[in-house]
């Protein structure tokens, strides 16, 4: 494929990252895309809109979120590495925000939205928890109605944030059909509004679904690149060398990457959740293990069988366990900008164990896979290749499975 | 010539009644009983089949349809099953039109172009698909109409009249009036709701109007078919095969006549209204 002047351009009028993207939707659902497409247009052109999310952004949120050099994780990657060897591991803190996770950044931009456009019920599906914790705060925050649909499995692994959406005032779906995680989520949150289709706002949690959400989506998390941009420009007095974070559908990843995907010296590298390990079948990159398909509205790589049917994804983290991938990072793989990687649920759960005790950070399962891949990744490098991975969220909510997993009981 | 979805519109129209439209999934419970079920449904009264293609998420349906599904490819079946059941019920049976409803994922793995041929070649007459809005028509409905097969678009209550045009544009066979937003199997249509939106798609196009997802009983098929040139059921008859399955989903002697005993409920309370929408 030929490289585009620009990959910072897309996507076209009808949504297309190049092969990927688009609006796969019942027809019911068309007309109220084409209504957010033209109400997120007028709001992003409405200084007022963006001064209520500057303020948001600042004041409830909690940003800029710190851009944190791991000091002494970057020394114990460089005794294990060859002299002169080992990169300088620098942490986007998104897990310093309200809530806990880059989610809410997303959430604040689609929350106003909705209320611009006079919508009064929130529907949203969610795989950890963290993009529904982040939708029932900000629902609570404008009395708005909130329901979050969350596959049965995850509602069991991931009981801490089920709790918070409910003491938030969120009513929380446990959805019963198909793999019952994340995708089985989606596809009840799309089923609502298929029916709810007068006064409700679906908020989705990542770069996925129909055009024009990966975009969007894509828009109100790069608030994380741009930050980073500046932080890196004024402690390193340059850009950084490489980026790495984690992806489920991919947003906290875009977030991160977008700012910088015009400058070739930027190195970038998205990590998946390779489960059992990507041989076992029992895993969730898309990228690495699956083929083009159309799920959720958009065209991009899912993992499926010869039928097309949807396979069951694999991840020890919920936030990962989905079948498909954001549109954009679809483009970004076949372009080859971007490199995409993985990690298996063992790497990530010692990453998690290390960085929570050489850095007194706990992080989340899901950037856990990125911080594995940093273990992986910095030792090969030289000790003044500058390397950002994406902290997006804290593991506070993973305490109790982690503590299972490692046989304590709580 | 005609197609074969005119024909029997046109049939229809001419005893002065609505078509009876029947939708089952393929596959579901096994390949022998729903291929035995496609046969039986024309001499139980459908006048049109539609065959769904199933798909392991299918956004637009209920419980009833789901299951339908994931029973189906559970016991084995493929896309590749449900064009050969359809050459198996054309060698048997050369008017009864046949659609095949599903999801675009099955047929873009497929392949369209091989998909379009295979399913001309079976006897297929037209497609429903419920994720490609005439915003991707590139994808499957130019070629499918330059195959030769009718691509049937789907029309809903919140298609208003300035986006009617765009929608009726390619559509060929017939115009599928989705009678509630919502999925199907769960609430019920209004008629009168039901009549109104039916006039003013008609004002748009000559295409027959067959009306469903909310028409669960011989009593709602009957209101509907006062106001529409086809009446379409689906989960009421999917929610009937699965009333008689055993414990494991597994078809028992009962499955096929509680289908086609209610098709026949269906064809009878929709043989006795007399169309009351001028043509
Ligand atoms: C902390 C955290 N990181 C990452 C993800 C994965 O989502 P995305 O790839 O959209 O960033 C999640 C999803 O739940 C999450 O909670």
């Amino acid at each position: 494929m030929n490289a585009p002047n620009s990959f910072r351009t897309g996507p076209d009028d009808n949504g297309h990252f190049g092969l990927f993207g688009g609006r796969f939707v019942a027809e019911t659902l068309m007309p109220l895309i084409l209504d957010l497409e033209t109400a997120y247009n007028e709001a992003k052109a409405d200084p007022a809109y963006k001064a209520e999310m500057d303020a948001g952004l600042k004041h409830y949120v909690g940003r800029p979120s710190p851009l944190y050099y791991a000091e002494r994780l970057t020394e114990y990657l460089r005794a294990g590495a060859a002299p002169g060897m080992g990169a300088k591991i620098y942490f986007k803190r998104e897990e310093l925000n309200h809530t806990g996770s880059h989610k809410v950044n997303n959430v604040l931009g689609q929350i106003l939205l909705a209320r611009r456009m006079g919508k009064k019920r929130i529907i949203a599906e969610t795989g950890a928890g963290q993009h529904g914790v982040a939708t029932a705060t900000l629902c609570a925050r404008y009395g708005l109605e909130c329901v979050v649909y969350m596959g049965a499995v995850d509602v069991a692994r991931q009981a801490p944030n089920v709790f918070r959406m409910k003491m938030l005032g969120a009513s929380v779906v446990p959805v019963q059909s198909g793999s019952k995680t994340l995708k089985d989520a989606m596809n009840e949150a799309l089923r609502d509004w298929v029916t709810n289709v007068s006064d409700t706002f679906y908020c989705i949690g990542t770069v996925a679904g129909p055009h024009p959400y990966p975009a969007m989506v894509r828009d109100f998390q790069s608030i994380i690149g741009t930050e980073t941009r500046e932080q890196m420009l004024e402690m390193e007095g340059r850009l950084p060398d490489s980026l790495i974070a984690c992806i489920g559908g991919g947003s906290n990843a875009m977030g991160l990457f977008h700012p910088f995907l015009d400058d070739p010296s930027v190195q970038i590298f998205g990590v998946e959740a390779a489960g059992h390990g990507i041989p076992s079948g029992q895993h969730a990159a898309s990228l690495t293990g699956g083929r083009p398909g159309v799920l959720h509205g958009n065209r991009t790589y899912l993992l499926m069988d010869g039928d097309g049917q949807i396979a069951e994804a694999h991840s020890i983290s919920a936030g990962l366990d989905y079948p498909g991938i954001g549109p954009e990072h679809s483009w970004l793989h076949d372009t080859g900008r971007a490199t995409y990687i993985s990690a298996t649920d063992d790497e990530a759960l010692a990453a998690f164990q290390l960085v929570a005790k050489l850095e007194g950070i706990i992080p989340a399962l899901e950037p856990a896979h990125a911080l594995a891949k940093v273990a992986d990744l910095a030792p090969t490098l030289p000790e003044d290749h500058l390397m950002v991975v994406n902290l997006s969220g804290r593991g506070d909510k993973d305490i109790p499975q982690v503590a299972d997993i490692l046989g304590t009981s709580l | 010539m005609s197609t074969r979805i005119e024909t029997r519109f046109r049939a229809c129209a001419a005893e002065g009644r609505a078509a009876l439209v029947t939708f089952v999934t393929a596959g579901d419970p096994d390949f022998d009983t729903s291929l035995a079920l496609l046969k039986a449904l024309p001499a139980a009264g459908a006048d049109i089949i539609e065959f769904g293609v199933p798909f392991t998420d299918p956004m637009a349906d209920g419980p009833a349809i789901q299951a339908a599904g994931l029973r189906a490819l559970a016991a084995g079946q493929t896309l590749a099953k449900t064009l050969a059941m359809v050459k198996t019920f054309r060698a048997g049976d050369d008017t009864t039109p046949v659609v095949l409803m599903g999801y675009y994922n099955p047929v873009y793995v497929y392949g369209v172009e091989r998909f379009l041929a295979d399913a001309k070649a079976a006897g297929v007459d037209g497609l429903v698909v419920v994720d490609l809005p005439p915003e991707e028509d590139n994808e499957l409905c130019l070629p499918a109409l330059a195959a030769g097969l009718d691509f049937i678009r789907l029309a809903t209550p919140t298609t208003d009249d300035k986006r009617l045009p765009a929608v009726l544009k390619h559509t060929a066979g017939f115009v599928y009036y989705v009678s509630i937003t919502g999925i199907t199997g769960m609430a019920q249509a209004d008629p009168t709701a039901v009549g109104t939106a039916v006039t003013r798609i008609k004002r748009h196009t000559a295409l027959p109007v067959a009306v469903g997802f909310g028409v669960k009983t011989p009593e709602s098929a009957a209101a509907i078919a006062a106001n529409a040139d086809g009446v379409v059921v689906g989960s009421a008859l999917i929610d009937a095969l699965r009333a008689t399955l055993d414990s494991e989903d597994r078809a028992t002697p009962a499955t096929l006549p509680a289908v086609t005993d209610l098709v026949s409920r269906l064809a009878e309370a929709v043989r006795g209204v007399r169309r009351q929408a001028a043509e």
